[in-house]
Formats: structure tokens, C-alpha cells, sequence
């Protein structure tokens, strides 16, 4: 870990202008991320801007009849909040199903967005990777792939976004709010949010440098049946082979989002309308683009089995 | 003292301590985090300054330069122990791939320098500043593509190759037959303690407090990597963070410590960082096996072959896992062949029962497959085909075995008769629910193990010996076993372990710890009754301890009487028991859930029922019993070093990306002990459990997960990706 | 060209100017940093650990979890990843456990700090240690005060009615049943297994 200075910032706009005004420099908030990528220097910031105390750990309703989420919120807190359990159980399943309880406890909503892929290449700083070193080649191309991404993929990078709570904003059309290092405000809607990585891997999200997560907004609840299954090999603390989050409305309409597919989390609103017709339907719509790896085509079946899985049981 | 013919000590006819449930000795300050790790003893030396260790960024190849520069000029770098500027080191008999030195590397993250600096952040960053440059040359990383060029085993664990009668041509004949393929991947011991040393020069004295399971090996290791004589070096090990078999051998660590050490001119300590173990350390190799077993009409064994192909970076020894298959079933023609092959993987090396435990989930889903195929119950197949003698050398005859009562009594009491024999035939909501048996063989091995036991004037007494406690419970059997033959309550008995200043152990691994460690505490109380007998005059054959006094002649003298007598005590076992298969043996049991949707594989029930001689404490007994079917769980359904063929290492080298079993995927374990002790095995009729508690719960999950769903994955681990296209329509 | 090939020589553009297949380990993104030769950012912080206040200036790399093992001496808490893979770390930080490898010691700024040795000691065990050497449940004892903090921090969590991952009505009240229990520990990995003992360790505090 190369050295660094750090520094306490008092409001968001306080911490978005000193990272813009600081080259080198990084938010943090819960650092579980970015502590451990800072470690193997796959991180080196050289000014860390700590954002605990600009106070934006409240959730609070908004006039629409949703709820807005302050970036600090934590990952238990979010998904304890009494609100979220009763309108939004699906994000308190997403969060429920990942990392361990210590992890969720750091762990922010701002923070979690930010949450960089697991692809052992990228983990690796031996290894070529485009992410870590554009230019330099991708090693999971042709290499290990079992977790890797089978959909919006490109010819520079196969990794997935490895997070479960997105994967349920996205189906919840969550707003991501943000301050830029000037003092500006604006919206970014979540499907926006997340990039698919095309020549550029290693810009991940629409962020610009020094700009700031501030709130998480939710629209008012979809009622419906809410579903989160994570699948993997083992049975916690282990990051999604396939996840599938879902609103299920009586009438078999509803919504669908996929993590463990894609550099995001992966909602084809297209294919959500197939939802009546079954899993298979939809899937196949979904996923009609995908280029798997040999080793990672399982994945497809999966995503139509767990969905298929899901629909049972909400028919049921 | 010589163990040359049965035990029949008049100890054991009403054992006190011996044979209870004893809460350990140790738990107080393992559970308050008091007991010293190898890393954390600011206490032993001052000034310690921090080690870091780099590893090679290829597999194979040369290092043509390493850059320093930077490195050396870094804030609180006090000095740098590179490849480039050091010769080879040594090696022992225990170490086959090089631990540091030159330019050559054999396998990824080998240790090419470690940066000593005044604080661990400041050696990280350094280590980190270092260019190296390399020559990478092309290795072989591919078992599968080379195994057919394998050759018999040489060294190793067990016989490379064994022949009675004329398997082919009976084979060839038999009734009914089966020809199966297994693999298994290569495995990490993942103990939760990182491999971590601190070393101390005292002009040519060398101290480590480290982390190793057998303290005199390490020792004459040490001595012989780094050419010192082995009077010069002490090694202390008294709390071990898990081993498994990854702590047997000195590794980076050690060496580099005591490297940096020297170059740095004061103490310094090392930890190896976790994403470098599972390169840098040994790990289980990887198997191909191919089992053949051929039957009459009636489900009789006439043939049975056990074959196995595995890789190392010596070419010489690897994993075999044919060991167990000598033991098992009854069958007069039969064969066993363990081929290995070199690979330029990092070094293959003993984790808990190698060869067995791999073996098992070849030999007993085979078994599985061939009852189906008789249409027989597995668990009547196996007791139709259990031998009187050992199989494959039918003069030597069991010494004790119970292996048929395992299997009776736990298909009694896991509800055996409510599986149903048609696979894919139970449902619980959308769970595809199925059981599966195995049966489970680990030898019992036991070797020299030699213990000093002092009485302190008060009343108590205090043990020291080189035997370690890597979680076994070794301190506590140690205690119970002085205590029972000294007369004194448990709390009266201190242990001190894992110091290379006490007489040699027989150390922690082979599951053969327990049985000799407290043979050799035996022998030494043996020795002290005979010193205090003589002191008081009493014969040394009638002389009984009680209560905290001695007993004979008429007289009755508090142990406190007797000053700070002490007496060290050597157990040696005599050839008679090479006329003996002397062996564990197990019935293991599982219960899986399968997800009909999914694949996703649960285990909801297991049970083991184990005789393996007399139980010293049944509550760590148990513990490591549980313990190795949690590691058998995960061998058997997630654990796999992934080999990227081209780079030639193991790509998921964190914890993060080899998962072991969690909370959440083991239910309540049940242990049942039968109570045979073995007077063939030790003074103490005792023998290990906790290898014996990973030989077969691997292939009851994989016959479970068989019995659930009707799809027999072979390949292990068994995840779901292998079955999806199986599973039902959904 | 194979796979290998492919990929060495990608890595081989990497050894600026090597026309061989040479491979180098190069420092990420070294070039432009700041100067490599200077004094570590230092910074002082308080934080309060088992109820005692300690005054520490720090290079602002150290993480709580050396801060207690290197710096306080508090070996209690143990480093097994480093990388919050395996809980070893677990703390108590104002109530709430955390993987202290994963956290800043200046990020800690005025915390109160509750670490395995804050718990209990040898003479005087807190319940759940004393659970744990009562079913044994721990071997080698390296995971164990991870477990700890983390069972006790469990208990507290199921008791304020936090849901979990298996928590299947999430608007009712929460329960210390087995599977509870398993799932949230799930972030302390035990490799000698002893997972069956300490579900029942905990169990039995939880019933009090």
C-alpha cells in the first residue's frame, strides 16, 4: 500500500472539491473495497478524503411516496430499515445475500455501487488486465472464467460487476444523486449508472472524477412479490455464480433484474414483459446477445432455472 | 521404553481421567485470545522489525534482473534479502521445491526477496517497489495431457504398487463389473493461520518462534536449508493456527526470517500475506483414478484394481490415492498402481490423509455404483465383501476392527432403512432429498515419541515434550494422561509444548500425534513411578498413585513429599506390529438436499461412527472428527485450486475465491465413538481420529448428492455447473 | 499462436522495449507517483479500546486491526487474510462487529474499540467464552476470538430484530434458531470445522 494523506470532510460538496482539487485522491467511506484493492496496489491513491462525517446516514420519504437514502447508510441499516423490509423486501433480500455480517455493517450504499469486479485476473497484479492497465491485455479471455460475465462483455474485458444491492436498484429504478467538485447537483438513473465496459474497462460507472454518491432514491413500491436468489457454491459469505431479483405482481407481469452476468446488473425491459409467458421466454430474450465461455455457459441455464424457480413459487 | 506386545496396564481397567469428556486445558486463553501465536510474541526478543515477503511473478523460468533500488532507498527500509544476490539455499528431506535463492524459479510465487523495514507498512510498500524481469520458460501445468506418461511412484506415503493374484484375466471373467474414472482437484490446507516466523540471532544461535507442526523436522530442516549445525537453532511452536498438514515443512517464512534477520542485524518477523500461501506453500495434488471391480452373481469381490495419476514438481511422489484400497474390501485378485508425473505447479505435499482422502472419493462412489449395479444395498455390499485378514496381504490380521458395527450402527441411527434405493425418488418442496454411506479406513500409525515429566514439589507436575497442539487437543490428552498415571487431578498437571529444547515427539501429522505423544508421556510417568519407587523403597510393580499420593510398601507419601523429582521417558515401537494391519475405520453418513431448480447442493444430516481404538477425550475427539467432515464437505463440494494451464499457477489464490464450507453449509454433525481400544495400537490402546474423519464423508455427500438427483458427477468438486443439463425439466 | 502465447507476449509488451518474451513484475502505475523516498503520512488518533483511552500517531496505511496486534499489543484479534475473507479480525466497534483489517485506524477517530481480550479473561470468562470451552468449539483456537466477537455481536443483532439472508418473514420478530445463527456467522471461517460446536455454544447463551 503506498503511502497517503487523509483527510475528514465535513459535507459532500467539502469532499467532492478537495478530490477534484487533489490529484490522486479517493473518497472513502466504509473502505472495504478499497482497502483491500489498496493492499495489492491495484488501488494507489495518494489522498484519501474519509466522508463519514458529512451526514448522510439518514433515510428519509420522500413527497412521491419512495425513499431517499443517504450514501453512508449502511448495508444492515438499509436493509433493516423497517420501511425497506415492508415496500422494498427485495433490496433487503439482495443485501441480505451478500458479503458477511461485518462487511455489511462498513459497507455504505454509496460505496457498494463502487464495488469493483472479483475476477481473479484483475485481482492479480502479475497478470495482464485491461481494468488494472489498459493496454495490457486480458487474462481471463481465455483463462478461468467459471465467474465471469457472459453478457456485455467486450473483446478488452469479461468481468462481471460482482454486487447483489444494485442488482436490486436496478429493478426498483433507483436514482443515483451525486456532487460534483464544482458544487453541482445531478440524477443519474441506475440503469445509466454502471457502464458495459466496451474499449474502456476501466472506466466502470458514469461517475466523473471527483464526483460524489450523495443519495440513493427510490420510487414509490411496486407491491407485488418480492424475490432475491443468490446462487452460488456455497451457502453464504460467497459472491453470486447467478443472481436473480424479481417483483412478481399477482397477475404473472413484474420485473426481472440478472447479477453475476454482466459488467451491471443485467435488465432487459423487453424481456421482463415475457415474464407471463416463463422463465424460458424471458431468458432467451434477455440474454439474446450473450458470448459465454465454455466455462462459463452454465450460467444461461441457471439464470432460466433460478427464474423458473421463482415464478413457481410465486405462483404458488 | 519398547511397546513390543499388547498393552494390558492395569491403568487402564478404571481409567480416572483417561476416557472422559475433558473440557481443553487450553480453552481459557484460546477463548479470551491469551495463547501466543508464532507472529504476535512481542514478549520473546525486542527490537523486531518487519519482514515482507515477494513472490515470482512466473512459474518457470529465470530472473534476469531484479531492481532494488527504489526498494532500498524507501522510508524505513533497513534491508533487503533478494534472489538475484543470494545463493540457493539449502534443502531437507522435506522440502523439494526451492524455498529461495538464485535466479532459477520452479513454480509461481516461489519467494524471490524479502524487505525488512521498521514497520509492516513500510516493508509492504517497498516489497512492492521492486522490478523484477524474467525469462519465463514453458512448463507443464496440464495433469490430464500428461498423465499417460506417468511412472510409478517413488517415495511417498504409501506402496506405489501392489499385486496379489491375477487381476486381468479374473476381472476380465467376472460377472458383473464396473470400469470408473474419478478426479479430484488439487486442494489447499487453508489453515487460518497464516505461515509466520519470528527469528532471532544470538551470533550463530539461531531462534524461531514459528508455526510448524513437528518441531525436531523443522529443526534439522532448518539446519540443513541454511547450513548451520542443528545445536545451533531453536525452534518454539507452542500454539499452532491450524496445519493440516501445510505446517509439517518448513516454509518461506522460516527461512526468510531468519535470512532477513541476519541482514538486518536484529529480530525480525515474517507472515506470509494470504494470496501468497496457496502458490507459495504446498497444497494436496490433484488426482486421476480409476477404479475396477468385478464381482459373481451374488455381489462377492473377486477383482479389484485401484489406480491414480498425480503430478509434482519432482516427478517422484504425489497423491496416493490407492493408499486405502489395501485395507478395504475382500477380493483375491487385485492391483493397486500410483503413477506420478512431474509438474511445474507449485510442490504437492501431505494434507490431512493423503492419499486417503482423495482415495475414498474414487474407491467408495465406486463401491456405490457397483452395489446399484448388483442391485444391492451399499451397506450390505460392503459388509458381503469385508475381509478377514488384510486384503491385499492376507497374513497380517486386523489387530482390531469394527468397521461392520460402524456401518450397522449408524444405518441404525441415521434412519438407513427410509432411503429409497431408486435415485431422484424423495422431494422435500422444491429439494430433491437423498442419503449416501461410505465407509472410511485411515492406518493407525505410531512412532517414537519421548516426554519429560517433573513433579514440583507441590504437588503438581509439569510435562514437557516437542509435541505440538495444532488443534487436536494435544495439550489436554497430555495432562489427562499424567494425571492418570501420577494420581493427581487434571488441574494439577501443566504442559508445556512445541519447544525444540524438550525431548523429540513425535510431532502433529498422519493422524499418528495423539496415539504416541501420550505413549511417550506414559513412558515417562513409567520411568518417574520407577525413580520414586526406588526413593521409597517400593516395588515398582505394586507402587500405585492415588489422589495425589504414593501407595506401597505399606507406606502412603504425598506426591508433595518428594521434592522436584523428574524423569524423562521414550516410546518405541517394536516390529511385532508389522504383523498387523492396524487401522480407524468408519461408517459415514449424509443426508443432501439438492435443488431441483438450481443444483445448489445442501447438506442437511451427517453422521460418522468411528472405532478407532481407545478415545483419550471424547470432546476433541469429537471436535476433530466434525472437523474433518467440514473439510470433507468442502473437498467434496467447492474446494478446487483452479489451474490456469497457460500461466501454470493457481488462479483463486484468496479466500475469497477458494471457499471452504462456512457456517451456513454444515448442520449439526453427530460423532459417534465405538468403544474398542486397541492394546495392539499403544500403552494406551489409543490411535487417531482426525484423518480418519475426512476418509469417507466426501463420497457419502457425492452418493447422496447421487441417491437425490440420479447424476453421478465424477469430477469433483461436485457443483452444479456439472449437473444443470441433468437436473429435471423445470 | 496459442492461448500462451497470446497471452505471454501481451505480457511481454508490458517489459518496455524487451523484444524477448520477457515478462516483468512492474510496479502498478509507479510512474508519477509522489516521491517514493518520503516520510510516510503520520496521524495522530484517539480511540478507546476495551474502556482505555490511547493517544496514537500512525501512518495513516495502519489498519485498526495492527494498530491492536503491532501497536497496542492486544494479539487477541488475529490476521488470517487480511483482505476481510475470513472474520479472523472481528472487533466490536461502538456495538457493531467489523473486519478491523478492512478499517483505518484513523477512520476510528474517537471509537470505542471491544476486542476479544475486552470480553473476558482466562479467570474470569465472558458467557460466551465460556460456552465455547464448554462445547468445544474451537481446535486450533485461531478463528476463535473472531467467532467470539462475532457471537456475541450476532446475538445482539437477532435481539434488535436485524433480518438476514434466511430470514423468511422479514416484518416479524427475529429468532436465534440454528440456521439464524449459521448465516450470520458465516463471515468467521473455521477451518478445523468446528461449526456444529459453536451453533450449540451459542445456542445455549441465547437460551441464557
Amino acid at each position: 500500500m503506498r503511502s497517503f494523506t487523509y483527510q475528514r470532510a465535513e459535507s459532500a460538496s467539502q469532499a467532492a472539491a478537495a478530490v477534484a482539487a487533489t490529484p490522486g485522491a479517493k473518497f472513502i467511506a466504509g473502505g472495504t473495497n478499497l482497502l483491500d484493492l489498496m493492499k495489492l496496489e491495484i488501488e494507489t491513491p495518494t489522498h484519501l478524503v474519509d466522508v463519514q462525517d458529512t451526514g448522510l446516514d439518514r433515510i428519509e420519504d420522500t413527497p412521491e411516496g419512495g425513499l431517499r437514502i443517504g450514501t453512508l447508510v449502511s448495508n444492515t441499516a438499509l436493509s433493516a430499515d423497517q420501511r425497506v423490509r415492508r415496500d422494498y423486501a427485495v433490496l433487503t433480500r439482495a443485501i441480505q445475500a451478500g458479503a458477511s455480517g461485518q462487511l455489511r455493517n462498513k459497507a455504505t450504499t454509496g460505496g457498494n455501487l463502487l464495488q469493483r469486479t472479483r475476477c481473479p485476473y484483475f485481482y492479480d497484479p502479475n497478470m495482464p488486465c485491461n481494468k488494472r492497465k489498459p493496454g495490457d491485455g486480458c487474462a481471463a479471455m481465455k483463462g478461468y472464467s467459471r465467474q465471469l460475465g457472459v453478457i456485455g462483455t467486450s473483446e478488452s474485458c469479461i468481468a462481471t460487476y460482482p454486487g447483489d444491492m444494485a442488482v436490486a436498484l436496478r429493478l426498483l429504478d433507483a436514482v443515483v444523486e451525486t456532487v460534483k467538485g464544482d458544487g453541482t447537483a445531478r440524477s443519474i438513473p441506475i440503469a445509466d449508472f454502471h457502464r458495459l465496459w466496451g474499449d474502456h474497462p476501466e472506466r466502470e460507472t458514469a461517475l466523473e472524477p471527483g464526483e460524489m454518491i450523495t443519495h440513493v432514491v427510490l420510487p414509490k413500491p411496486l407491491g407485488g412479490k418480492h424475490v432475491y436468489h443468490k446462487v452460488r457454491d456455497r451457502a453464504s459469505y460467497a459472491f453470486a455464480l447467478v443472481s436473480v431479483a424479481a417483483v412478481i405482481q399477482p397477475d404473472g407481469t413484474g420485473r426481472v433484474a440478472f447479477g453475476g452476468m454482466a459488467p451491471k446488473p443485467w435488465r432487459v425491459e423487453e424481456a421482463e414483459a415475457l415474464l407471463p409467458q416463463g422463465a424460458s421466454a424471458v431468458v432467451k430474450r434477455a440474454f439474446a446477445n450473450a458470448k459465454p465461455r465454455s466455462d462459463n455457459r452454465f450460467k444461461l441455464a441457471l439464470a432460466e432455472r433460478t427464474l423458473a424457480g421463482i415464478l413457481a413459487e410465486a405462483r404458488s | 521404553m519398547e511397546f513390543n506386545g499388547p498393552s494390558q496396564d492395569a491403568i487402564l481397567t478404571d481409567p480416572k481421567v483417561i476416557g472422559k469428556s475433558t473440557r481443553r486445558i487450553d480453552g481459557p486463553l484460546k477463548t479470551t485470545g491469551t495463547a501466543p501465536y508464532a507472529y504476535e510474541r512481542h514478549d520473546v526478543v525486542p527490537n523486531q522489525a518487519y519482514g515482507y515477503v515477494l513472490g515470482a511473478g512466473i512459474a518457470k523460468g529465470r530472473i534476469t534482473a531484479m531492481n532494488l533500488e527504489d526498494a532500498r532507498k524507501a522510508p524505513g527500509v533497513i534491508a533487503i534479502v533478494a534472489a538475484t544476490e543470494h545463493e540457493p539455499v539449502g534443502s531437507s528431506d522435506f522440502n523439494h521445491a526451492p524455498l529461495f535463492g538464485g535466479r532459477k524459479i520452479a513454480h509461481y510465487h516461489q519467494a524471490i526477496a524479502c524487505v525488512v523495514a521498521e514497520t509492516f507498512e513500510e516493508a509492504r510498500a517497498a516489497a512492492a517497489m521492486i522490478r523484477t524481469s524474467y525469462e519465463p520458460e514453458d512448463g507443464t501445468y496440464d495433469l490430464a495431457k500428461v498423465a499417460p506418461s506417468a511412472e510409478l511412484e517413488k517415495g511417498g506415503w504409501g506402496d506405489a504398487r501392489s499385486d496379489r493374484g491375477d487381476f486381468e484375466a479374473t476381472f476380465g471373467a467376472a460377472a458383473e463389473k464396473l470400469d470408473q474414472h474419478y478426479t479430484t482437484p488439487d486442494e489447499s490446507h487453508a489453515m487460518m493461520e497464516p505461515m509466520a516466523t519470528i527469528a532471532a540471532w544470538d551470533g550463530d544461535r539461531l531462534t524461531v518462534w514459528t508455526s510448524n507442526q513437528m518441531i525436531n523436522w523443522g529443526k534439522e530442516s532448518l539446519a540443513s536449508i541454511l547450513s548451520i549445525p542443528e545445536d545451533k537453532i531453536r525452534v518454539d511452536s507452542p500454539y499452532i493456527g491450524g496445519g493440516f498438514g501445510g505446517k509439517l515443512f518448513v516454509r518461506a517464512d522460516a527461512v526468510m526470517a531468519a535470512l532477513a534477520a541476519k541482514a538486518a542485524k536484529r529480530p525480525v518477523k515474517v507472515m506470509l500475506q494470504r494470496p501468497l500461501i496457496f502458490n507459495n506453500t504446498t497444497h494436496r495434488p490433484a488426482t486421476i483414478q480409476r477404479v475396477r471391480i468385478g464381482t459373481d452373481k451374488q455381489g462377492r469381490i473377486q477383482a479389484i484394481a485401484h489406480e491414480c495419476w498425480s503430478g509434482n514438481i519432482t516427478g517422484q511422489d504425489g497423491e496416493n490415492a490407492t493408499a486405502q484400497t489395501n485395507h478395504m474390501y475382500a477380493g483375491d485378485d487385485r492391483m493397486t498402481a500410483s503413477y506420478v508425473t512431474q509438474l511445474d505447479l507449485p510442490e504437492g505435499n501431505a494434507m490431512r490423509a493423503p492419499g486417503e482422502a482423495p482415495g475414498h472419493m474414487g474407491l467408495e462412489v465406486a463401491i456405490d455404483e457397483m452395489a446399484e449395479k448388483l442391485g444391492m444395498d451399499p451397506i450390505e455390499f460392503r459388509i458381503l465383501n469385508e475381509p478377514k485378514t488384510m486384503p491385499a496381504h492376507p497374513d497380517r490380521k486386523f489387530s482390531e476392527r469394527h468397521l461392520v458395527r460402524c456401518l450397522r450402527e449408524g444405518g441404525e441411527r441415521f434412519g438407513w432403512s427410509k432411503r429409497q434405493a431408486k435415485p431422484a425418488s424423495v422431494s422435500d418442496g422444491r429439494w430433491l432429498v437423498g442419503m449416501g454411506v461410505s465407509a472410511g479406513f485411515r492406518g493407525a500409525p505410531t512412532t517414537k515419541s519421548a516426554a519429560r515429566v517433573a513433579l514440583d514439589g507441590n504437588g503438581g507436575a509439569k510435562v514437557t515434550t516437542d509435541m505440538t497442539d495444532i488443534g487436536t487437543g494435544s495439550y489436554t490428552i497430555i495432562a489427562q494422561t499424567a494425571a492418570e498415571c501420577l494420581g493427581l487431578p487434571l488441574e494439577k498437571v501443566s504442559v508445556v509444548l512445541g519447544d525444540s529444547a524438550f525431548p523429540v515427539s513425535s510431532g502433529s501429522g498422519g493422524q499418528w500425534g495423539a496415539a504416541s505423544s501420550t505413549a511417550g508421556v506414559y513412558a515417562a510417568c513409567i520411568e518417574l513411578h520407577r525413580s520414586i519407587a526406588q526413593k521409597l523403597g517400593i516395588d515398582p510393580q505394586t507402587i500405585r498413585f492415588e489422589d495425589g499420593r504414593v501407595i506401597g510398601a505399606g507406606k502412603t507419601v504425598p506426591l508433595s513429599d518428594l521434592g522436584q523429582l523428574a524423569a524423562t521417558g521414550e516410546i518405541d515401537f517394536g516390529d511385532y506390529k508389522k504383523g498387523y494391519d492396524i487401522g480407524t475405520y468408519a461408517g459415514h453418513f449424509c443426508e443432501v438436499g439438492v435443488d431441483r431448480y438450481t443444483g445448489e447442493i445442501r447438506i442437511r444430516r451427517m453422521l460418522a461412527v468411528c472405532d478407532a481404538g481407545r478415545i483419550l477425550n471424547p470432546l476433541s475427539a469429537r471436535s476433530q472428527v466434525i472437523g474433518a467432515m467440514t473439510m470433507a464437505a468442502g473437498a467434496t463440494l467447492m474446494e478446487e485450486l483452479a489451474v490456469d494451464k497457460r500461466f501454470g499457477y493457481f488462479v483463486n489464490h484468496d479466500l475469497a475465491s477458494y471457499e471452504v464450507p462456512v457456517h451456513a453449509d454444515i448442520p449439526h454433525q453427530e460423532v459417534v465413538f465405538l468403544d474398542t481400544p486397541d492394546p495392539y495400537s499403544t500403552p494406551l490402546q489409543a490411535k487417531g481420529v482426525g484423518e480418519l474423519g475426512i476418509c469417507g464423508p466426501t463420497a457419502a455427500i457425492a452418493n447422496a448428492v447421487y441417491n437425490a438427483t440420479g447424476i453421478r458427477v465424477r469430477e469433483y468438486p461436485i457443483t452444479l455447473d456439472k449437473m444443470i443439463d441433468q437436473l429435471p425439466q423445470v | 499462436m496459442d492461448d500462451r502465447d497470446l497471452a505471454v507476449s501481451r505480457r511481454g509488451v508490458l517489459a518496455a522495449g524487451a523484444a524477448s518474451v520477457a515478462v516483468s513484475q512492474v510496479p502498478l502505475s509507479r510512474a508519477g507517483a509522489a516521491d517514493s523516498t518520503a516520510k510516510p503520512a503520520q496521524q495522530a488518533v484517539r480511540l478507546s479500546v476495551n474502556g482505555k483511552a490511547h493517544d496514537l500517531t500512525l501512518d495513516t496505511r495502519t489498519t485498526l486491526l495492527d494498530t491492536l496486534r503491532e501497536h497496542l499489543q492486544l494479539t487477541g484479534t488475529k490476521k488470517g487474510c487480511d483482505h476481510g475473507q475470513c472474520g479472523a479480525c472481528t472487533v466490536l466497534v461502538n456495538g457493531q462487529r467489523i473486519n478491523s483489517c478492512l478499517s483505518l485506524a484513523v477512520m476510528h477517530q474517537g471509537d470505542e474499540v471491544t476486542t476479544v481480550e475486552g470480553l473476558g479473561t482466562p479467570d474470569k470468562l465472558h458467557p460466551m467464552q465460556h460456552a465455547f470451552v464448554e462445547h468445544d468449539a474451537y481446535q486450533c483456537g485461531y478463528c476463535t476470538p473472531g467467532q467470539i466477537c462475532s457471537a456475541v455481536a450476532v446475538l445482539d443483532e437477532i435481539r434488535k430484530g436485524v433480518p438476514s439472508h434466511v430470514t423468511s418473514d422479514l416484518t416479524g420478530t427475529m429468532q436465534p434458531t440454528n440456521i439464524e445463527m449459521r448465516e450470520r456467522m458465516s463471515g468467521n471461517i473455521c477451518r478445523c470445522g468446528a461449526y456444529s460446536n459453536i451453533a450449540e455454544a451459542m445456542a445455549q447463551v441465547a437460551e441464557g
